[in-house]
């Protein structure tokens, strides 16, 4: 497992589109941070920036990238290697560099500017974020065949969860907003991980009124503890069923 | 060896494979002869464990291969058209399989490399080649690993006639060697001084298996081609 990561990871360094991210985080980072007055506001303009642009590099890189192996899993399924090792060390190799890249990117100026456990929650949620995304990926690009539909799929996808998601929340909330939906709003947003991510960051943050509604319910229903404890387990729900559901279909499929 | 019994295998409505059932054993050199479309890829991807059939299964020294991985140890395969990575040099694609087998193999066959002058153009990268060179790595690759089984696919369809009469030779000398050696050609010719046991396939069903001293036998005819040739005409199978 271990060899094929590492051929992986090298193979990833290689293709520069990854250097290219890392350096973009960097200089979004440390120019936010230079131009707000106080490193909490700097984290809070960081937090939205890297929520809109952690998942979408995540997601399209990782489906083309799998695409574009296509000729090394092939070449690998005939050697005497497990599928599931194929498959995850694939999966591995992109999310360590994916989440290497969010580490260095973002990780060394908040840890500069902003060593505080929000700050690490943060750095913690990014790495996350990479993560589950790079799981969603896979999932797509196995079951889909066709590289531009998988491509367009995984954009679909990310434009779901970044902004569709909060409107179909809404336009719910102003349909039924005579019934109580506060229990429903909280289960809602754990289809999501990236509203899950803002959330659990800003219950570390202390601002309350930029968690928008579901963040709110969140604290109030399970304070700041539990809530950040139950968005960690879902968010490790998120890395796990993806990638689960992608190595079942491709130790199935025919190649 | 290898048996497969009752092989099913569809895509969408085309039926790849129908009822096949082979037996390959020691020291048998096979052609798998037939149209194409005939499903003589499918069927060998399946040994592979590449494509996962519907229907029946297949056994590899008495193990079903379904689930399994390792039984491809003993296995060399030559694709039909070698896919590889593009930016790796052929130095790194081989060095990466050698790698990969390093626990099951120890000692390398690297006869095919030097004699297909490969080992000039090591830092070529795969992109670069041309379809003829990078036959000649999937065949390098293939005979690498002193496998027991030899699964060859259209080896010599883009290979020049030298290279070819390397192939073929190489080829023999393994069969010397008692393995199992399982052959997809059109170019029938060149099959004929090395095949053993010629199967059939028609639309995805195995029309016949049999010995190449029956078959010239039955037809009369001493090249492999003719007798093939007489046995479509009189379509008596």
């Amino acid at each position: 497992m271990k060899k094929i990561t590492r051929y992986v990871i090298v193979d990833i360094l290689r293709n520069r589109i990854v250097l290219a991210y890392t350096l973009f985080l960097l200089i979004i980072s440390f120019s936010v941070f230079t131009l707000e007055d106080t490193g909490e506001k700097g984290l809070l303009s960081l937090l939205n920036i890297t929520l809109i642009i952690v998942p979408l590099v995540s997601i399209i890189f990782s489906t083309i990238y799998t695409y574009n192996s296509a000729e090394f899993i092939e070449l690998l399924v005939s050697q005497p290697l497990k599928r599931r090792t194929i498959w995850l060390s694939l999966y591995y190799g992109l999310s360590t560099s994916l989440g290497i890249s969010f580490l260095i990117g973002a990780g060394i100026p908040i840890i500069l500017y902003q060593p505080t456990t929000t700050g690490f929650v943060m750095i913690g949620a990014g790495i996350m974020l990479s993560v589950i995304f790079a799981a969603i990926a896979l999932c797509g690009a196995v079951l889909i065949r066709d590289k531009a539909k998988g491509i367009g799929i995984s954009i679909l996808l990310w434009l779901y969860f970044s902004l569709l998601f909060d409107g179909l929340i809404l336009f719910i909330l102003f349909q039924f907003d005579d019934y109580p939906l506060d229990k429903f709003m909280i289960a809602a947003s754990a289809f999501n991980p990236i509203d899950l991510s803002r959330i659990f960051i800003l219950l570390q943050m202390d601002a309350s009124a930029l968690m928008g509604y579901t963040g709110a319910l969140f604290r109030n229903f399970f304070g700041s503890g539990a809530g950040s404890a139950i968005a960690t387990v879902v968010l490790l729900l998120w890395i796990i069923i993806p990638a689960w559901l992608s190595v079942r279909k491709f130790e199935r499929k025919d190649l | 060896m290898i048996i497969a019994s009752n092989l099913t295998k569809s895509f969408g409505k085309l039926k790849a494979l129908d009822d096949v059932s082979i037996t390959c054993n020691k020291g048998e050199c096979i052609a798998l002869i037939g149209p194409n479309g005939s499903g003589k890829t499918t069927l060998i991807k399946s040994i592979l464990g590449m494509v996962v059939p519907d229907k029946g299964f297949i056994t590899f020294n008495g193990k079903n291969i379904h689930h399994d991985w390792e039984y491809r140890k003993d296995l060399g395969y030559m694709p039909q058209i070698g896919h590889y990575p593009e930016n790796m040099t052929i130095e790194q694609v081989i060095k990466m399989i050698k790698n990969i087998r390093k626990q099951y193999n120890t000692v390398f066959d690297e006869e095919l490399i030097g004699q297909f002058q490969l080992h000039k153009i090591l830092k070529k990268r795969m992109r670069t080649l041309s379809g003829g060179t990078r036959q000649k790595v999937s065949a390098s690759l293939a005979f690498l690993f002193n496998s027991d089984v030899l699964i060859l696919d259209e080896p010599t369809a883009g290979l020049d006639p030298l290279s070819a009469e390397i192939f073929r030779k190489k080829i023999n000398a393994e069969k010397q060697r008692g393995k199992l050696i399982l052959i997809t050609s059109h170019i029938l010719s060149d099959l004929d001084e090395l095949v053993t046991e010629v199967i059939y396939m028609q639309e995805g069903k195995v029309l016949f298996h049999k010995g190449i001293e029956t078959l010239r036998q039955e037809t009369g005819e001493e090249r492999l081609a003719k007798a093939i040739a007489r046995i479509m005409q009189n379509n008596k199978v």
